[in-house]
């Protein structure tokens, strides 16, 4: 009973934060909505990140692959027939005639990204350390490369046009607390602690029986799921093109997931709405705002070189990140209570 | 697609090999500062990247061109010392993993930097463009950076293979890396190993940044980043343990993808970055220590 108040406590806190982006979102003009809802896409990103490096303690660099094709499955399946010739004219035969609604579309987006991680993680979860960071940015630069130029499977160097605009707050905010249910059931499985013990003590972990090539590869295709998810909600939400999905959005939530703390779901979590949050100010002040009646405008570019010089401070003063890559807990009073009043 | 059709010309050949002596050099320099910190500095290529602003920055200005080049090299150094002092250093004794999302960090950080500076068009460096002209031998036209490169990276090489045989602080790094702590206690001192393993892989940039700016005269704020991706691709796939492999490594990748990209007809070399990395992922899987490590020595995973 113990255990289980204050699990409920850890998933609680993250799934409290992101209904309160959402509901935050509601409140404000429709210009500023679309920045609650890239937070909410960047939450349910960082979530799926955080289910393989997070638990492995393996940096990838090849996630934001399982992004992209979670958007191209998702965006090239519903377009609206009658536009795909206009908005991407070499499509093959199946994918020109056919057109899926918008839950299907994510639920192949998650499939497809489940089984992409699956193909590449069947090889890839043998290496670690080294090797698997530069493999894993081999996988993402295939992708970019080949989503770039064969236009049989999509827009090629085009945007996306003509995806229907469908992800709302509502949609958003229940992927993402979606994300971060399976992450927290995962990390809380037998699996997923076979998974951490592999990363706190490798050898430990084999003495014991644990195979760690099977349980990465677990991981890795759980998290090639919500990567894809997020991907299709991404496509979803606005025009995009395969740029998009490439080395800054990898840098971007890579920065999220280490300054929030790379080894717990509240981490993820609080690093992706806390960098988010910055990142929307800073992109609104370099088009110009008013803060205390200030004029502020700041010169393109200045967003990156925040959030690159906020992900260097913090990896060089607080490696744990901001959360200390802890669960959140009830401060221990509150605890204290809480817990005489169960177990009486 | 239509069948591969090679079409190997010698100046397709030199332009590779050229291009493969470039990345070497590159390698080396990453090589060398992973030997001392097991640190992979993934921010490598904006050094270079900061050393071609400087070129265009004298070319722009009408300066001779041993300025530009003087002005290139204190710039890389200067770079390469601070961050050493602001990012190497702090991070030391943290985990592979961190440090290479560290220096990830500062990559995009420099990159952000110099596109807030100079702007997304890019700056033109024409300081050094004689050098691409062709020189006709025998009846071939070979461009003369192709050579110009390789004779300036066999050279570098060999004096640095010089300095680490036959000086003090070259014996000290080799110690240190193969072994810190134990070089530390017969007396090397950290500090000073690695502030010279930093130093020369700053020189290696700056040779690299003069070098790459005759190749592609159009400095952006993401120049050599693409180069250090391969290099770094390279490195791995050689092999990180030594320094040799890991030069031969950067070598191959560089060979091959000038070869490839020099011979392969327009609709299949846009899918080179797939061809390649696809074939370093092969070789990972095959050869994790890397392509050219010796059986005996392929030492356990370090990292």
């Amino acid at each position: 009973m113990r255990r289980r108040v204050l699990a409920a406590v850890q998933l609680a806190g993250p799934v409290a934060l992101i209904v309160a982006t959402a509901l935050l979102g509601t409140l404000v003009s429709p210009s500023t909505e679309t920045y609650f809802l890239s937070a909410l896409v960047n939450v349910s990103i960082v979530v799926a990140l955080y289910v393989f490096i997070g638990n492995s303690g393996v940096v990838s660099f090849g996630h934001i692959s399982f992004v992209a094709v979670g958007a191209w499955v998702a965006g090239v399946l519903t377009v609206p027939v009658a536009e795909k010739p206009a908005v991407m004219p070499n499509l093959a035969g199946f994918l020109g005639d056919h057109t899926v609604g918008n839950v299907p579309s994510l639920a192949l987006a998650a499939g497809v990204g489940a089984l992409y991680a699956l193909v590449v993680g069947l090889p890839l979860m043998r290496l670690s350390g080294l090797a698997a960071g530069i493999a894993t940015f081999g996988v993402l630069e295939i992708t970019h490369n080949v989503l770039q130029y064969w236009e049989t499977i999509g827009p090629g160097l085009n945007t996306f046009s003509a995806v229907p605009e469908t992800t709302g707050l509502l949609q958003a905010a229940l992927a993402a607390v979606l994300a971060a249910v399976v992450a927290f059931a995962y990390q809380r499985s037998r699996f997923g602690r076979m998974l951490r013990a592999t990363r706190e003590d490798p050898a430990a972990a084999r003495a014991v029986g644990v195979s760690i090539y099977r349980q990465r590869l677990v991981a890795f295709v759980l998290s090639g799921a919500l990567a894809g998810l997020a991907g299709g909600l991404y496509v979803h939400l606005l025009p995009l093109k395969t740029d998009d999905v490439y080395l800054d959005l990898t840098f971007l939530t890579l920065a999220m997931l280490v300054i929030g703390g790379a080894t717990s779901l509240w981490g993820a979590v609080v690093g992706a709405l806390a960098v988010t949050g910055v990142d929307s100010v800073l992109a609104e002040a370099e088009s110009g705002i008013h803060i205390l009646g200030h004029a502020v405008h700041l010169k393109g570019g200045t967003r990156i070189i925040v959030i690159g010089a906020l992900m260097a401070i913090v990896i060089i003063l607080r490696p744990q990140g901001l959360t200390g890559g802890r669960e959140i807990a009830l401060p221990r009073v509150l605890r204290r209570r809480l817990l005489t009043k169960f177990s009486a | 697609m239509t069948t591969a059709v090679l079409n190997i010309t010698w100046a397709t050949l030199a332009d590779a090999v050229g291009l493969g002596s470039i990345y070497a050099l590159m390698a080396v320099g990453i090589g060398l500062v992973f030997g001392v910190l097991r640190l992979v500095n993934f921010a490598y290529g904006q050094l270079i990247m900061a050393g071609a602003y400087a070129i265009a920055y004298g070319s722009e200005r009408g300066w001779p061109v041993w300025t530009s080049i003087l002005l290139c090299f204190g710039v890389v150094l200067a770079l390469s010392l601070a961050m050493d002092l602001v990012v190497f250093r702090p991070l030391r004794g943290q985990t592979p993993a961190v440090m290479l999302v560290a220096t990830f960090a500062v990559a995009f950080l420099m990159q952000a930097i110099a596109l807030r500076w100079f702007g997304p068009l890019g700056k033109i460096a024409t300081s050094l463009a004689s050098l691409n002209r062709p020189v006709t031998i025998g009846d071939t036209d070979v461009r003369k950076i192709a050579i110009v490169a390789t004779v300036v990276a066999a050279v570098s090489l060999v004096l640095l293979v010089l300095l680490l045989s036959r000086t003090r602080v070259g014996l000290e790094m080799r110690a240190a890396a193969l072994d810190f702590s134990t070089a530390r206690l017969l007396g090397v001192r950290a500090n000073r190993v690695i502030g010279s393993a930093v130093l020369l892989s700053g020189v290696l940039a700056a040779i690299v940044a003069v070098m790459l700016t005759v190749q592609n005269p159009l400095v952006t704020p993401d120049f050599a980043l693409r180069d250090t991706i391969l290099v770094l691709a390279g490195v791995v796939l050689g092999g990180m343990n030594r320094l040799v492999s890991a030069t031969l490594g950067g070598f191959a990748i560089g060979f091959a993808a000038g070869l490839l990209g020099g011979a392969l007809p327009t609709d299949q070399s846009q899918y080179l970055p797939s061809f390649l990395f696809a074939a370093v992922i092969l070789v990972l899987l095959i050869r994790p220590g890397g392509l050219f490590t010796r059986e005996g020595q392929r030492a356990v995973e370090r990292v």
